[in-house]
């Protein structure tokens, strides 16, 4: 019956637009009648605006040594009666504005985030697509490999590499470089959870009759998993991603917290957590807690808007 | 009284889009040992009927008006736990697919006999004793043993043999058949159809079947009521609406369903359901046409077959081993030998699992073979591996497959899809060009222009099949696959894609190897026919001898099984005369 209706619809009218049609989708229905979805994005948003235009609207530029006044260090925030104008959130213990360096901090999270999650996707998808599609023994090596990632907790793996990392990499390379060793470590600890998803996807798709028409036209198949595969498996691929986006910013923080991570002189969230850690007790609380909401808030925010993409993309659950 | 009464049902849909009335003022009545067949095409709204009188009406689906009355007493209105008690106990129901309507992790023992001791209050060593009658008398061999064994042990026709038995066995007064028999192959949805019909006599059982297949309601129902888009349009006893249908609805229904007792030229008055747009101006499609005629054929044209396939095997490794003994292998094609003349169609026919599909992927390069070789032209296919010439090969065989909805990319456009192939041949010199021509193409299959920039989710599956009939013209193909291409369709789509494919194999010479277990369908359409089981070919002859004087004894068995349909109305056939 429905189909009937959409048919007719088809029929009558043209194809809309790209804008049109995204706002017609189901997905964006979805999405307005979630308020849980709405309010999760607009805090991702305000954190990553925050982050990306840090330079123009942070009060202060706290990798500026010149700005900094020692005698700032450790002021509360604002509302407390010690507190100084200046300083919204607070100062830390090198007199750095805490709002500005969160700001900042949280740059460098999203930005280890991000490129980590594309780094474990690039190559968890095409392992997968290879795995999937061609079977047999190459399959079978790529699954033990992941296999055996799997049975090491990925924070493990990513204090493994970074410990190589700090071993061969000359001293005074290090910090300069310690952000990639970073995306590396994390991104290398990911991407078997992209593999597995996409192989099933792949195993399922392969065997649909469109690509048996596009090996009948005699395309490649790079090709096919390129053009025909790849855009079919992407939905689950999503979804993943953006979890994952959550879990590599906790991990960066942790590896940060534990102090393999970013250096103190430019921190990012978790070392920023670090720092604050040993003032907790003497009642300078602002430093790690301003960081640590943030942490929360964000990866927060980006998991449930992966659960809701997870739903809305899921017809079981329509 | 009437048994079962449905009194002025009206059920509505409501979504994002607004309200959808899925059926519109039906009212049936069944009477004691009555069989009532419901037909009607996909979104017809016959399986929303059965889910609302047993009430199991999903949301958003709401019965919006009238009632249903079992025995004179309304129970649509019921509370679920009595509503409950009213399911199984006194109305049976049957669903389509047999493998998932079972329990694959309990014993069909285990199964039947709660059913019995939730609603016929029976200690378990009657319960049990009842199983057993119950599956003697659906005719299970050896009921005590195979009581005990779980659903995977038994094969498909069997599993429906117990969903009716589970049906049946709180003795029933009305039974819903949603679909019995279209999962299954002929020969058993034969022994389905003769089991329910003796049953529903002898036990004075009320029957409703729901089905799109005429075969069915010819065969076995007293009555029939013929639905279309959610009214009722025709309704009376199963031979005068089959030999006299008044409504065009019907009278267009009937004219589509294929017949093996005569051949068609063509299928006519189909156009009553899906509108096929005839374009204003056809010069796109005459274009096309002439595009398509330039076809540049390799080797001579000499007096030899175009496709030769001689002693072909295929086997499937099912379980390898490093240990040759403890692999396992199944052999779908078993030395295989026909074949095909320029310019004709070849039937193959068989039931599933008979090896059908392989041979077509085989021929299609697809999959080579364990043993045996395909000829294209003198060309042995098998033995192409530079680049090049199989390109060239693979220009000249393309293929139609079964499943509309699987077939096309979903995230292509169709301007996309149908160009694919000729952009990767360089048929055409600029993108203007290959726009031209896959316009040209679309016309060509009956679908407008305006299909170029959609995506195939905007399609119904009758034009999806269109647009892969385009897809496999746009290389020029001489020889041409059909592999099952109509079976997932309604019976007038069916009629409309076989009377394209009728039109496309005359004027373009096209070679065509046409598969189907539907042997009315393979009358329409083939010049010879082969009959397949377990992977060998046992006859082959011209289609209208192997119809006259079938050979072997499989296909008289397989020919018997047909239902007839010889009192059909045949009001403006036109008849191929033998």
């Amino acid at each position: 019956m429905t189909q009937n209706a959409e048919q007719a619809r088809s029929a009558t009218t043209a194809s809309p637009g790209l804008l049109a049609r995204a706002y017609q989708s189901d997905l964006f229905y979805s999405f307005i009648h979630s308020p849980t979805a709405i309010i999760s994005a607009i805090v991702a948003i305000a954190i990553i605006i925050g982050a990306v235009f840090a330079p123009l609207i942070a009060p202060h530029d706290p990798f500026n040594l010149a700005t900094l006044d020692l005698l700032d260090a450790n002021l509360p925030p604002i509302w407390n009666p010690e507190g100084d104008a200046r300083f919204l959130l607070g100062t830390d213990d090198q007199g750095r504005d805490l709002l500005s360096t969160i700001m900042y901090g949280s740059r460098i999270s999203l930005l280890v985030g991000f490129a980590s999650v594309l780094f474990s996707l690039i190559i968890g998808v095409s392992l997968g697509l290879i795995s999937g599609y061609v079977g047999g023994r190459t399959d079978s090596i790529i699954m033990r490999i992941a296999d055996v990632q799997l049975s090491f907790p990925a924070i493990l793996i990513a204090l493994l590499i970074d410990g190589i990392a700090r071993g061969l990499l000359p001293r005074d390379l290090h910090d300069t470089l310690a952000l990639y060793v970073l995306i590396f470590a994390i991104g290398i600890s990911g991407w078997v959870q992209y593999a597995r998803t996409v192989r099933g996807a792949t195993m399922v798709e392969r065997n649909k009759e469109y690509v048996q028409a596009a090996r009948l036209i005699g395309i490649r198949p790079f090709t096919i998993l390129r053009r025909h595969i790849l855009p079919n498996v992407m939905g689950p691929v999503l979804v993943i991603a953006t979890i994952h986006l959550a879990i590599a910013i906790i991990t960066e923080a942790t590896l940060s917290f534990l102090g393999v991570g970013i250096p103190p002189t430019t921190p990012s969230l978790g070392t920023l957590i670090r720092i604050g850690n040993s003032y907790l007790f003497s009642g300078e609380w602002w430093i790690s807690i301003f960081p640590g909401v943030t942490l929360v808030l964000l990866a927060l925010s980006v998991n449930l808007l992966g659960d809701w993409l997870r739903d809305a993309l899921n017809p079981k659950l329509r | 009284m009437a048994l079962l009464d449905i009194q002025d049902l009206h059920i509505e849909f409501s979504s994002r889009r607004g309200n959808v009335v899925a059926i519109q003022n039906v009212s049936l009545t069944l009477a004691k040992g009555e069989i009532l067949g419901v037909v009607g095409e996909s979104g017809a709204g016959k399986s929303t009927i059965g889910n609302a009188v047993i009430g199991l009406l999903e949301p958003p689906g709401k019965m919006t008006q009238g009632q249903v009355l079992l025995d004179g007493q309304r129970i649509d209105q019921l509370p679920a736990h009595a509503l409950r008690k009213v399911r199984g106990r006194r109305i049976g129901m049957t669903f389509q697919d047999p493998l998932t309507s079972l329990d694959p992790l309990q014993t069909i023992e285990q199964q039947l006999v709660e059913t019995m001791q939730v609603h016929l209050d029976l200690n378990a060593h009657q319960a049990r004793q009842r199983a057993i009658e119950l599956l003697d008398s659906v005719g299970i061999d050896q009921p005590e043993l195979r009581l005990g064994q779980y659903p995977h042990q038994f094969s498909g026709g069997m599993r429906q043999r117990v969903v009716i038995a589970l049906a049946l066995c709180c003795e029933p007064e009305v039974i819903i058949a949603d679909e019995p028999t279209t999962a299954l192959d002929v020969s058993i949805q034969a022994q389905i159809l003769d089991l329910l019909r003796s049953l529903c006599k002898e036990k004075q059982v009320g029957m409703i079947i729901i089905t799109h297949d005429m075969g069915v309601i010819a065969e076995i129902t007293d009555r029939v009521a013929v639905l279309y888009r959610g009214k009722l349009v025709e309704e009376g006893a199963t031979r005068q609406i089959l030999g006299q249908p008044q409504h065009l609805y019907t009278k267009s229904l009937i004219s589509a369903v294929p017949r093996a007792d005569i051949k068609l030229r063509r299928f006519p008055m189909v156009t009553y359901i899906e509108d096929v747009q005839a374009p204003a101006d056809t010069s796109g499609a005459d274009e096309a046409a002439g595009w398509l005629r330039q076809r540049r054929d390799f080797g001579a044209k000499s007096g030899q077959p175009l496709v030769q396939v001689e002693d072909l095997s295929m086997r499937f490794v099912l379980r390898n081993s490093f240990i040759p003994s403890r692999r396992i292998t199944m052999e779908a094609v078993k030395h295989v030998s026909f074949a095909l003349q320029e310019g004709e169609v070849f039937g193959l026919v068989g039931e599933s699992g008979s090896g059908k599909s392989t041979i077509a992927r085989l021929i299609a390069g697809l999959y080579s073979p364990s043993q045996g070789r395909v000829s294209f032209d003198g060309v042995n296919v098998s033995m192409l591996n530079d680049r090049k010439t199989l390109n060239a090969f693979r220009r000249q065989i393309q293929m139609v497959f079964q499943d509309p909805f699987s077939s096309l990319n979903p995230r292509m456009r169709i301007l996309d899809i149908v160009a694919e192939p000729i952009r990767f041949h360089g048929l055409a010199a600029t993108e203007a060009e290959v726009r031209r021509i896959v316009a040209g193409l679309l016309d060509y299959v009956g679908l407008g222009e305006r299909a170029l920039l959609r995506f195939p989710h905007e399609f119904s599956g009758g034009q999806r099949q269109r647009i892969c009939i385009a897809r496999a013209l746009a290389t020029r193909p001489r020889f041409l696959i059909c592999d099952e291409p109509t079976s997932a369709l309604d019976v007038s789509i069916q009629a409309q894609i076989l009377n394209l494919l009728k039109d496309l194999q005359e004027e373009l010479g096209l070679t065509m190897l046409f598969i189907s277990h539907d042997l009315p369908v393979i009358r329409q359409m083939c010049d010879r026919v082969g009959v397949m089981r377990h992977g060998e070919l046992l006859e082959v002859a011209p289609t209208e001898t192997l119809f006259a004087e079938p050979e072997h004894e499989y296909t008289r068995h397989l020919l018997s099984l047909m239902p007839s349909m010889d009192y059909l109305s045949r009001e403006g056939l036109e008849v191929v005369e033998r």
